[in-house]
C-alpha cells in the first residue's frame, strides 16, 4: 500500500463564484469538477487529453481537465458548461447547436461548446479553417462535425459583434 | 388544418440538457453507500484457468470479490445461443474475457487492488485468423469452428460460367472498428434476493439486458428492472455488451447489498468489448460481352470472435447484402461466421453490410475495368428495376431508381469533369486526385422474419394533464428517436409537438419495442406509435369528447375529460407482419427486408504520393430513404455515418498482438477529427413508403455501407493502386504505390 496522501484546500473561482474543495494534490481538476463541486456537465469520455469532453475554460485558455491536476486550479479562473447560459438563458452557440443539430448524443456538447465559446473569444469572425482548428481538440463520434461547424457560424453570424 | 410537422426540423426533443450540460448520463448519477466496481481480466486468449491468487498488502476483508461460483443462476450472457459464460470459469477463450469481479467505495484503491489480482493460466493454443480457423488449426467451438454458415441460391450459377464473355475474381478484406462512442459503457446495479436486480445504464435495447440478467440471477421476469439512463452514443457498441457489464455490477450488487457503479475507462472500453467484425469476401462474376451479369458467385467469411454473440445475424445481414442493387440471374453467396480467440465482435452501425458492400463495390470497379466499360456504365447496365428479383429472390416492389440517384450524385459533384480533369493532371503533380462512388442498398428492420418473432409493441397514452405520452422500449442515443416519435405522434393527432411526452426506457413502465438498432427505430416502432396514435384519436372522436376541427387545447381538453369521466386512456399496439412479406429461413430467400433504402455515395479524395496521406475532398451522399421527418436530424445520420465510414476506410486500425488489441487508446487508434472530414453534400431523393409511418423507412445504417467503397474506389482512381483492403492505411499505400501501379495495398 503507498503511503496515505492527504487531501489540501483548493480556492478558485467557478462560473464567475468563489468555490474551495478538498482534493489530492496530483488528483484531477476533472474529478474535482464532478464529484465535489458536483458539476457532472464535464464529461469524461478517454481520460488521456485526446477527446476533450472534459474541456473547460482556465483562465481563459481551453484546457482537457482531466489533464490538469486539481492544485493547479488554486486561484484560477475556471468556466464549465454550467456557467455559459446565463440566467437560463441559452448562450448564442447553445442556441444555435440546438437549432443546427450540433449535438446529437451530447457527451461531447459540453466540451465542444467550450471549444466553441474559447474560439470565437479568440476568433470573433473565424473562417471555416479557424473553426475546424478551434474544434481539432474535440472528438464527436455522431455529427461528423458539419452540424457543428454550421452551428458555431451560426452563432457568431448571429451575435455580429465579438462576445 | 393544422400545419404538418413532417419534414420539419423540430428542434431535438431533450437537447436542452444536452447543450447546457444538464442532462444526466449513467456517470452522472451517484447512490448513497454506492461501490465502485471494476474488472479483473485474462491476460491471456486461451488456457485453463489454474488459481486466482489476491496479493498481499490489499485490505481484501474490504473488498466484495465475486468469481463465477458467487453467481447465483445460470452463467451465460443470454443472446441466441448461451455460449458465453458471464463470467470465465476454469477456462478462458480469449484475452480481457472477464474473470473476477471487485468492489470498493473507494475508487482509487479499487484500481491498486485490481492490479493485484493474478489469474494464473496453463495456456491452450490459440487461432486469431480466419484463415486458421477455417483450416481448423485448432478447434476452439463447436466442431468445427463454425458459428453459422448459409447459402443463397438463383438460378443456376455453376452452369453460367461456360457462357460467359468475361469471369473476373477478387478477393477483399476489411478490418475490425472500433465503435467509440464518447461515452464509455456503464450501469449501476441496486441486487438483492429480496427486491430483485434493478440496473441504469448507458444503453440500446433495456429488454436484451433484462433478457440477460432474469437466468443469471435466477428471478423471475417481474423483479428485473432496467433503466436506459442518457446514452452518450451507441452505434451496436451497446447493443449486446450491456447485458455483460449489467451482469457484473449485478453480482458485485447482489453479494455486498450495495449499490454498485461501473464505468469502463476508455482503453477497457477498447480493448474488452465488441468491434465490428473483419472479414474477407471473395467475388468470381461472369459477365456477357455487353456487361451485363451472368453469374455472380460470392463467398464471405467474417471473424466472430470467441463466442457466437450476434454474429449470426450479422452473417446474415452481410450476405444478403452482398449482391447489392442489382439484377443478376444467377447468385451463389456462400457465408460463415467462424470462431476466432479474440474478444466477440458484435453489433456496429451497419451490421454485416459494410464489410459485403465494401468487397462488391471495389469488385465492381475493376469488374468495369476488365469489361471496358466505365464505372458508371457498368452498374447502369446491372442495376436493379422495379418487378426484378433480388439475390435472395425478392421481388422488388418498391419504386427504385437507381440511376436517378446516380445522375444526381453526378450533376452534384460533377463527376465527369472531375474524372476527366483529375486524369489530365495527376501526372503532373505529386498530388493524386481520385473520383470514386459505391451504389447500394440497405434494408431496414430485423432480416427475414425477424419482425414477426419480436412483434414489438408500442403505448401511446393520454394523461390527466392533458398530454400524450409515448411509452416505447425504443431508446435514444443521438440519433433522435425521441423527437421522431414526438413527430410523428404529433402529426397523427394533429396536435402541437409540445403536447407530446416521450417516457424514458425504463422496462417497469415501457413495453418491449424489439431493440433499438437495424434502422428499424423510426419505421416499425415509428409506424406503432403512429398506429397507436390513431387508436387513441378514435377512441376519443367514438366518446364524443373530441369534436372536428379540434385544435390542440381542445385535445388536451378532450384528454382531461375522458380521464376524468372513464379512467384511464392507453392505447396498445403490436407489430402485425403484412400478409404478403414472405421469408423462407431454411432456403434464405423471399422479402428479406420489408424495405430498403436505396443510395449512392460518391468521394473524392487526394493521395500524397510523398507521404501516402488520404484526404477525402469533398463527400456526396444521395439516398432514397422514404419521407423525410426530420431534415436536421436526417443529415445529421447521413454526415456522422458519412466520417465513421471515412474512418473505416483510411484510418481505423485495430492492431492485435497475440488476440488482443495492443492500441486501444484515442491516441493510437484514430478517428477522424474536424480536421479530416469533408464537406459532405447530402441529398434525399423522397419516394413515400407505403408502410412506413407517414413513408418514412430506415436511415441509421445506410450510411456505413457505401462510404468506405467510395473512399477506397477515388484512392485507386488517383493512385491506380488496386485498394483491396480496408483501412488504407499510409505504410501499406505508399508500399503499393512504390511497387508499381496495380499492386495490391
Amino acid at each position: 500500500m503507498p503511503e496515505p496522501v492527504r487531501k489540501i484546500r483548493v480556492h478558485c473561482t467557478v462560473n464567475g463564484g468563489p468555490v474551495a474543495f478538498e482534493a489530492y494534490p496530483m488528483s484531477r481538476l476533472l474529478d474535482a469538477l464532478r464529484e465535489e463541486l458536483k458539476l457532472t456537465g464535464t464529461k469524461e469520455g478517454c481520460g488521456e487529453g485526446e477527446c476533450g469532453a472534459c474541456a473547460v475554460e482556465m483562465n481563459g485558455d481551453l484546457v482537457n481537465s482531466c489533464l490538469v491536476p486539481a492544485l493547479h486550479a488554486e486561484g484560477a479562473n475556471i468556466r464549465t458548461i454550467e456557467g455559459v447560459a446565463r440566467a437560463g438563458v441559452l448562450d448564442a452557440l447553445q442556441q444555435s447547436f440546438l437549432e443546427h443539430g450540433g449535438a446529437q448524443c451530447g457527451i461531447c456538447t459540453p466540451g465542444m461548446i467550450l471549444a466553441a465559446v474559447n474560439l470565437l473569444e479568440r476568433h470573433p469572425q473565424p473562417t471555416e479553417l479557424q473553426i475546424r482548428e478551434g474544434l481539432a481538440g474535440n472528438l464527436c463520434r455522431c455529427t461528423g462535425y458539419i452540424k457543428i461547424f454550421e452551428s458555431v457560424l451560426d452563432a457568431y453570424r448571429k451575435q455580429g459583434l465579438p462576445r | 388544418m393544422k400545419e404538418s410537422v413532417i419534414g420539419k426540423s423540430i428542434l431535438r426533443k431533450e437537447g436542452r440538457g444536452k447543450v447546457t450540460g444538464s442532462a444526466c448520463y449513467i456517470d452522472d448519477l451517484n447512490f448513497p453507500e454506492m461501490l465502485y466496481g471494476t474488472t479483473v481480466r485474462s491476460p491471456l486468449a486461451r488456457g485453463r484457468i489454474r488459481a486466482i491468487h489476491f496479493d498481499e498488502g490489499i485490505p481484501w476483508d474490504q473488498f466484495t470479490i465475486v468469481t463465477a461460483k458467487d453467481i447465483p443462476g445460470q452463467n451465460y450472457v443470454a443472446l441466441i445461443v448461451n455460449d458465453q459464460p458471464c463470467l470465465a470459469d476454469r477456462v478462458v477463450n480469449h484475452a480481457e474475457e472477464a474473470v473476477v469481479l471487485l468492489a470498493h467505495p473507494d475508487k482509487y484503491l479499487l484500481e491498486e487492488a485490481r492490479r493485484n489480482v493474478g489469474i494464473e493460466i496453463d495456456p491452450l493454443p490459440a487461432i486469431f485468423t480466419i484463415e486458421d480457423s477455417l483450416a481448423k488449426k485448432e478447434i476452439i467451438w463447436g466442431e468445427d469452428n463454425i458459428f453459422k454458415c448459409y447459402e443463397v441460391n438463383k438460378g443456376d450459377v455453376d452452369s453460367a460460367w461456360a457462357g460467359a464473355a468475361f469471369v473476373v475474381e477478387g478477393e477483399y478484406e476489411t478490418g475490425a472498428q472500433e465503435q467509440l462512442y464518447i461515452e464509455p459503457q456503464g450501469v449501476i446495479a441496486r441486487a438483492g434476493p429480496s427486491e430483485g436486480i434493478t440496473v441504469w445504464g448507458s444503453l440500446q435495447c433495456p429488454y436484451y439486458v433484462h433478457k440477460a440478467l432474469t437466468p443469471i440471477f435466477g428471478l423471475p421476469k417481474d423483479r428485473v428492472r432496467v433503466i436506459q439512463t442518457e446514452t452518450g452514443g451507441g452505434f451496436g457498441g451497446k447493443e449486446e455488451y450491456p447485458s455483460m457489464i449489467a451482469a457484473h455490477a449485478g453480482l458485485l450488487a447482489w453479494k455486498s447489498g450495495k449499490p454498485v457503479k461501473m464505468i469502463y475507462d476508455r482503453a477497457e472500453d477498447m480493448v474488452a468489448t465488441t468491434k465490428r467484425h473483419p472479414s474477407r469476401t471473395r467475388h468470381r462474376t461472369a459477365l456477357r460481352r455487353d456487361g451485363k451479369f451472368l453469374a455472380m458467385d460470392i463467398d464471405l467469411t467474417m471473424d466472430g470472435g470467441a463466442y457466437e454473440t450476434l454474429s449470426p445475424v450479422v452473417l446474415s445481414r452481410g450476405t444478403i447484402h452482398a449482391a447489392g442493387p442489382y439484377h443478376c440471374p444467377n447468385v451463389r453467396i456462400r457465408s460463415r461466421a467462424v470462431a476466432t480467440n479474440v474478444p466477440p465482435h458484435g453489433a456496429f452501425r451497419g451490421f454485416g453490410a459494410p464489410q459485403s458492400v465494401f468487397a462488391l463495390e471495389r469488385h465492381l470497379d475493376r469488374v468495369a475495368a476488365a469489361v471496358g466499360l466505365a464505372p458508371d456504365e457498368l452498374r447502369r447496365r446491372n442495376f436493379i428495376h422495379e418487378g426484378q428479383t433480388l439475390a435472395v429472390s425478392q421481388v422488388v416492389r418498391e419504386k427504385v431508381d437507381m440511376d436517378r440517384l446516380l445522375d444526381r450524385a453526378f450533376e452534384a459533384s460533377s463527376y465527369h469533369q472531375k474524372r476527366e480533369r483529375f486524369e489530365r493532371e495527376n501526372p503532373h503533380s505529386t498530388v493524386k486526385k481520385g473520383i470514386g462512388f459505391a451504389a447500394f442498398l440497405h434494408g431496414a428492420g430485423f432480416t427475414g422474419s425477424g419482425e414477426e418473432y419480436l412483434a414489438s409493441e408500442a403505448i401511446v397514452e393520454a394523461t390527466p394533464e392533458g398530454m400524450v405520452r409515448v411509452l416505447a422500449g425504443s431508446t435514444e442515443m443521438g440519433q433522435g428517436a425521441n423527437t421522431v416519435f414526438t413527430q410523428v405522434a404529433a402529426e397523427t393527432l394533429g396536435i402541437d409537438c409540445g403536447q407530446i411526452e416521450i417516457l424514458r426506457p425504463d422496462t417497469a413502465y415501457v413495453p418491449n419495442s424489439g431493440p433499438t438498432v437495424a434502422s428499424r427505430t423510426t419505421m416499425i416502432v415509428g409506424g406503432l406509435v403512429e398506429s397507436a396514435a390513431r387508436q387513441l384519436q378514435e377512441a376519443l372522436i367514438h366518446s364524443g369528447l373530441l369534436k372536428q376541427g379540434y385544435d390542440s387545447e381542445g385535445f388536451a381538453d378532450a384528454c382531461r375529460q375522458y380521464i376524468a369521466e372513464f379512467g384511464p386512456l392507453t392505447s396498445l399496439v403490436k407489430y402485425k407482419q403484412p400478409a404478403d412479406i414472405h421469408w423462407d429461413d431454411q432456403r434464405y430467400q423471399g422479402d428479406a427486408y420489408g424495405a430498403y433504402g436505396w443510395a449512392v455515395y460518391l468521394a473524392e479524395v487526394s493521395v500524397d504520393t510523398r507521404t501516402a496521406e488520404v484526404r477525402v475532398d469533398h463527400f456526396t451522399a444521395v439516398q432514397e430513404v422514404g419521407t423525410i421527418v426530420n431534415p436536421t436530424l436526417a443529415a445529421g445520420q447521413v454526415e456522422g455515418g458519412v466520417a465513421q465510414g471515412i474512418g473505416f476506410a483510411v484510418y481505423e486500425n485495430v492492431v492485435w498482438k497475440d488476440g488482443r488489441m495492443i492500441n486501444g487508446q484515442m491516441t493510437n487508434y484514430i478517428m477522424p477529427t474536424s480536421m479530416d472530414v469533408p464537406p459532405i453534400r447530402v441529398i434525399f431523393e423522397e419516394v413515400p413508403y407505403g408502410r412506413g409511418p407517414r413513408g418514412a423507412k430506415g436511415i441509421g445504417e445506410l450510411p456505413l455501407d457505401g462510404t468506405a467503397p467510395a473512399v477506397a474506389n477515388a484512392i485507386a482512381h488517383a493512385t491506380g493502386v488496386d485498394i483491396r483492403r480496408i483501412p488504407v492505411l499510409p505504410e501499406a499505400l505508399i508500399e503499393a504505390m512504390e511497387a508499381g501501379d496495380l499492386a495490391h495495398a
